[in-house]
């Protein structure tokens, strides 16, 4: 079963090194135990573009699809047996990096 | 068979094997839904066949029976519906021998962590609980929170819908969580508790006995499952000593009677008795009480007192600066506060009161307490302001015929 941990922030701070620490211990303690499948950081909202393909041409737009005070600033695909150890290790997460995370299944 | 008798066995069977039955096919299926539809189909069916058939000499292996051939039937339909033809969800049979009597109640057990997990909204948790554990209908919940019956229903699809998609396990927590999880499951069973003790709302009773009792019976079985628990022996005392003095509690022109006004001897003694030998079992524990425990203690004191003037009021004080300690919540303060103005006398305890302003104004009770020392202190001007406030922020029609009355008798 696998869980997609999103790092929820509200400004546009990188990691603070001291931050980068918690969360290299925390990986390598993921891949140990075997539930690292995949991580990053992602760059500020205001990098992004959405794209539409759906209708005669891909329409672009600049900046994120929903403007908001929060939002996604990295994440987490994580292995665990269910839900419970799941939110063990997103609440060791959230404490690496500082930020609030949010735990959601994948189908 | 008579029908009363036939009524009265299916009565008694969704009291007794309603939880038993949902837990295990919970734990065979791995899906609440199923279990749930196919329990319900069961004594659906047992209300169509034992009248004619007769009651079964083991009602909950019948049960447990059917609603294993219901719910075998359902997912053999919905996957012949999906075009998939995997009998993989078929591994049992429903001749498997019975599972032993210890092995269903651990079921039980996981089924109320599962439906009381912390992942879950507290308002899905208490409704869960009590459409799972508790059998009751989804009418009758939404009754009991005054909420729509669609809106009930669509709370508790998502909840089962959410434990399946996200996977939350099915078990009895690890010793280490399992201290936090079992206080998770007996705040849902308070709440359930306190909803019916106190009942909210202009258009329901102002104490709901069905609330009461199933908060009760619910708690007996954890305590049954887990009698080493001090907490749960401590919130089952609790509920106890409450319940039993719940026909004291409303007037017959139904207001709510305090404590200091109650007609003692219509509290129920058995319920007294067994809610006391609960709370001395604790105290011989020799092990530092939590929350639920203290309270038992308190309760247990008050009705200790033939009259309300045998009190031990110093020992209620000595109770609450211990949960004072525990829980240094501004409504412990509040109710510490009440038991000093036995002790101390009104002024002491409207000071303590008043310091409480900033965080209770908003609680009735608060000024309700106000309201009331400040009429033993014969300040009435001020005393009937704090009832008019009151009044206007209490949801129990029978506190509110209580309040009014008093107010109205002020000089």
């Amino acid at each position: 079963m696998q869980y997609l941990v999103s790092v929820i922030f509200d400004q546009a701070d990188l990691a603070t090194p001291d931050e980068e620490a918690a969360i290299d211990v925390f990986n390598d303690r993921l891949v140990a135990e075997g539930h690292w499948v995949f991580a990053g950081g992602l760059g500020a909202p205001s990098t992004a573009t959405v794209i539409d393909n759906r209708g005669e041409e891909a329409m672009f737009t600049d900046g994120p699809f929903l403007e908001s005070k929060e939002y996604l600033a990295g994440f987490w695909v994580m292995e665990a047996a269910d839900l419970d150890v799941a939110l063990k290790l997103a609440a060791e997460g959230s404490k690496a990096c500082n930020r609030k995370v949010e735990v959601r299944p994948f189908l | 068979m008579r029908v009363v008798d036939v009524r009265e066995a299916v009565t008694r069977a969704h009291l007794e094997e309603w939880a038993r039955v949902v837990a295990s096919l919970a734990r065979r299926f791995g899906d609440l839904d199923v279990a749930e539809e196919a329990a319900a189909e069961a004594f659906a069916t047992a209300v169509e066949r034992w009248p004619a058939d007769g009651v079964p000499p083991n009602p909950g292996a019948w049960l447990t029976t059917t609603a294993n051939r219901k719910a075998i039937d359902r997912i053999r339909r919905e996957n012949k519906r999906d075009g998939k033809q995997k009998e993989a969800q078929l591994l049992y049979d429903d001749d498997d021998p019975p599972e032993p009597l210890g092995a269903i109640d651990d079921e039980r057990l996981r089924l109320i962590f599962t439906c009381c997990h912390p992942a879950l909204a507290m308002q899905t948790r208490v409704a869960l609980t009590l459409r799972m554990v508790a059998g009751l209908t989804v009418p009758e919940i939404a009754r009991a929170f005054l909420v729509q019956e669609t809106a009930m229903e669509q709370r508790i699809t998502r909840a089962k819908a959410k434990i399946k998609a996200a996977r939350i396990p099915y078990r009895v927590p690890s010793a280490e969580d399992l201290p936090a999880r079992v206080s998770g499951v007996l705040a849902v069973l308070f709440l359930v508790f306190n909803e019916g003790y106190l009942a909210t709302g202009p258009g329901t009773d102002p104490v709901r006995h069905d609330l009461t009792a199933e908060a009760i019976r619910l708690t007996r079985l954890i305590r049954i499952l887990m009698p080493g628990d001090g907490e749960v022996a401590g919130l089952l005392a609790l509920m106890l000593l409450t319940e039993a003095r719940r026909t004291a509690r409303v007037s017959a022109s139904g207001e709510l009677v305090t404590l200091d006004e109650q007609d003692r001897g219509a509290w129920d003694a058995a319920l007294i008795a067994e809610g006391h030998q609960l709370v001395r079992e604790r105290l011989a524990a020799r092990v530092a009480p939590g929350r639920y425990q203290i309270l038992a203690a308190i309760n247990a004191v008050h009705t200790s007192a033939r009259d309300v003037r045998d009190t031990d009021w110093s020992q209620v004080v000595a109770l609450y600066d211990q949960l004072v300690h525990l829980d240094p919540s501004p409504i412990v303060a509040l109710n510490r506060a009440i038991a000093v103005a036995e002790l101390d006398g009104p002024e002491v305890a409207l000071a303590a009161v008043d310091r409480l302003e900033p965080r209770l104004a908003g609680y009735h009770a608060y000024h309700a307490t106000r309201a009331d020392l400040l009429r033993r202190l014969g300040r009435s001007q001020k005393s009937r302001s704090a009832y008019d406030k009151a009044i206007e922020l209490a949801g129990n029609t029978a506190e509110t015929a209580a309040l009014t009355r008093r107010r109205d008798q002020l000089g």
